[in-house]
């Protein structure tokens, strides 16, 4: 599914600098603002690991333009995936965090790089387990095409076309000990 | 967590390592969080069948193995011992490759002699569960155990844990044994010379006889049932014998430490192994344990049952 966690070889081409991933993520923090007037019924939920660092930056980003605390949380999709079963690796389970009841709140997912939206399938599966929030949007970095399911984003940081050959790979200061940045390796 | 889980059966945690054992004790933390949902149910498990295999009588383990299966969405076949062909004189691998004739993915077994969850797992292609072998491990309860003590006092390497009773013939104890050592814990095993042999010490705990000498030292006492089924007389003199020496009366609990942990894996004999007051007084986590053996046996399912054989 997310083809983030590839070791580097071949030729990675650079998409995005530290800069640019934060210009998007402001944009992005911006439009939120604009879709949402009422902000403090806004959990940012960020799928572990990256999502999740991605969520707080785009919260702290808020509250330099509006000084108002979004509510930030962790939505584990690991024991909702579909492939459980099917892989000779699990992915690790981690603990959901979110803020309840969730039937007045907006939950905006927050991951890093949209593919086949198999992932934000099982967040929305997930989210449904604790509750009927008021409704569900997606924020992600990076849109990079290839959808298997009728699912589209909110919020994009950059849309990126890609072959399915290639891999985008998302690094994040807090998440991979890396410089921010934002690569496509070629197939 | 760089750790990964590569194997289909869990039988015993003598052969598993302290990160791997973290491991579970790590996944267990999230599933313990789905019991708080709203739906307490996740789709982890959902088309695989698991089998409750119990040859010993058991209602908590194997109510426990099944609430969680069930929580992740597996079907769930119970079978006893009186229901089963057992009784006929079909023997425990026929019975088994029956099962698994039916696509059963996991079995939970639990069986009177040690060596038979080990002795099914090398012969079918579906996961097996050791709920209980004999004298010789199980290994679920010692992870709920260890997770309890995780969860109370933060981490297990330098704690003090005594356990307490008939040693001897206690997989609880064994399995309690090898996971607390590989974490770090000192381990104190305390009764009669007859049902705690000193041959115990090779595998690296200290031994007592004289139980209120241990007690003000303790950060942890788990107290083993005394198992009346399983009691001949040459190893145990009589119960106001063993209550006078062993038991954790409510006097005796004044040795505790103000924060030491009392466990017990159940059912519990009120008045023999531990008194009322101090199985529902404020150092026992009795029901905890209860609480947290759901969580670990979720995560064991998860994790063996959930990769790809």
């Amino acid at each position: 599914m997310k083809q983030t966690k590839q070791k580097t070889s071949g030729a990675a081409v650079p998409i995005m600098d530290a800069e640019a991933i934060r210009g998007a993520l402001r944009r992005v923090a911006h439009e939120i603002i604009e879709r949402n007037p009422q902000l403090t019924h806004v959990v940012l939920a960020g799928i572990p690991s990256r999502g999740v660092e991605i969520a707080e930056r785009i919260a702290r980003f808020i509250h330099e333009i509006e000084t108002i605390n979004v509510e930030t949380g962790v939505i584990d999709v690991a024991m909702h995936r579909d492939d459980v079963g099917t892989r000779s690796e699990l992915p690790i389970v981690r603990e959901s965090k979110l803020p309840l009841p969730l039937e007045e709140r907006t939950i905006i997912v927050v991951d890093d790089v949209l593919y086949t939206g198999r992932t934000v399938r099982a967040a929305m599966d997930a989210i449904n387990s604790f509750g009927r929030p008021a409704r569900i949007q997606l924020a992600v970095l990076i849109d990079r095409g290839h959808r298997e399911l009728p699912i589209r984003p909110d919020y994009v940081g950059k849309n990126l076309p890609t072959a399915g050959g290639e891999k985008v790979q998302v690094r994040l200061e807090q998440t991979d000990g890396e410089p921010d940045e934002v690569r496509l390796e070629k197939s | 967590m760089t750790t990964r889980w590569t194997r289909k059966d869990l039988l015993g945690l003598r052969e598993l390592s302290a990160d791997e054992i973290n491991f579970i004790l790590d996944t267990a933390d999230a599933f313990k969080q789905v019991g708080t949902r709203e739906i307490k149910k996740v789709p982890s498990l959902r088309g695989k069948t698991l089998v409750n295999f119990f040859v010993e009588p058991s209602t908590r383990t194997r109510t426990s193995f099944e609430l969680a299966a069930l929580r992740l969405s597996a079907d769930v076949i119970n079978i006893s011992a009186t229901t089963s062909s057992l009784t006929k004189g079909e023997t425990l691998k026929d019975t088994a490759r029956n099962l698994e004739a039916l696509h059963a993915d996991i079995f939970v077994l639990r069986h009177g002699s040690a060596g038979a969850p080990q002795f099914l797992a090398n012969r079918l292609k579906a996961s097996v569960i050791n709920a209980g072998d004999g004298a010789h491990e199980h290994p679920t309860q010692a992870l709920l155990d260890l997770y309890t003590i995780r969860e109370k006092r933060r981490q297990i390497a330098g704690l003090h844990v005594a356990i307490v009773g008939d040693i001897l013939f206690s997989r609880v104890a064994r399995s309690n044994i090898f996971g607390l050592l590989k974490l770090g814990a000192r381990v104190t095993l305390v009764g009669p010379s007859t049902l705690v042999p000193r041959e115990f010490e090779k595998l690296g705990v200290e031994i007592s006889h004289k139980i209120d000498e241990v007690l003000p030292k303790a950060d942890v006492v788990n107290l083993l049932r005394i198992q009346h089924e399983r009691q001949r007389r040459e190893y145990f003199p009589g119960i106001g014998e063993y209550i006078r020496f062993f038991g954790l009366t409510k006097e005796r609990a004044k040795l505790l430490k103000a924060d030491c942990l009392i466990m017990h894996p159940g059912p519990i004999n009120r008045g023999v192994e531990i008194d009322s007051e101090v199985a529902d007084g404020l150092h026992s986590v009795i029901l905890n344990q209860v609480t947290n053996g759901l969580a670990v046996r979720m995560a064991v399912l998860y994790l063996c049952g959930g990769i790809s054989a």
